[in-house]
């Protein structure tokens, strides 16, 4: 039959009776105008051929349940089939936002993963034994107001506080206790370093 | 200056644009496939390929 001269609505319900070639010049008469329709709002292609791809199997499964009036308006039915899909992309990407990677950026060189490394995790466990023997090495009062800075937290007013000594004094002590740790680096060549 | 005026709006491309032929194909060749088959009040898709 001579289907170029025929009104959608005829191809729609030939389709309907089985006539798969229908549907075949269905997507031909309008493609051009769907797609543009849908590029025209999301500006990428690869998106626009999924929503395109989408529209009409909701198109085909809704013509094969009879789920279709005909009144003449097959193209402005299938474009509000497309419209509301390309609202629900927008939907889902609010939600989502996604990042495309190009030639000049890599969301990857930005995102990185804080987690070490098995190696690293060792030598970051050595370093900080290494860093509790020196610890040790220290007068008592210098290690006591280093440890509780450190590896407590405490305010210097605290620690003064708790070890009966002016805020002076505590500071003293920590500027001492770290100039030895250094020393004491220095001389043996321990390297700190992950 | 002549480039810049000769050059085609946005407009035409968006104008110019269709699906890919592999697209279309998929489309045909799903509508193919699917069958809808009822049974009483239901209705029920398979998709034979």
């Amino acid at each position: 039959m001579k289907t170029n001269t025929h009104t959608d609505a005829v191809l729609v319900s030939a389709y309907i009776n089985g006539d798969e070639s229908a549907l075949s010049h269905l997507i031909t008469r309008h493609k051009q105008r769907i797609y543009s329709f849908i590029y025209s709002k999301v500006y990428n292609r690869d998106v626009t051929e999924d929503i395109f791809q989408d529209t009409f199997i909701k198109v085909i499964r809704s013509l094969k349940r009879g789920k279709y009036n005909e009144e003449g308006k097959f193209l402005p039915w299938v474009m509000r089939i497309a419209h509301n899909l390309v609202i629900d992309y927008f939907r889902k990407n609010n939600r989502m936002p996604k990042f495309e990677n190009k030639d000049d950026f890599n969301i990857f060189s930005v995102l990185s993963d804080g987690a070490l490394n098995a190696e690293k995790q060792i030598i970051k466990g050595q370093v900080e034994n290494d860093v509790r023997r020196l610890i040790e090495e220290l007068p008592e009062d210098q290690k006591e107001v280093l440890v509780m800075r450190i590896y407590k937290e405490m305010s210097f007013k605290e620690i003064s506080l708790q070890t009966d000594v002016s805020i002076n004094t505590a500071l003293g002590r920590m500027r001492y206790a770290l100039i030895n740790l250094r020393k004491v680096i220095d001389k043996h060549n321990i390297v700190l370093t992950n | 200056m002549q480039k810049m005026y000769s050059k085609t709006s946005h407009q035409e491309q968006v104008d110019k644009l269709a699906p890919k032929v592999e697209t279309i194909k998929f489309l045909l060749d799903y509508s193919k496939a699917l069958s809808v088959n009822d049974y009483y009040n239901l209705k029920f898709e398979a998709l034979l390929n």
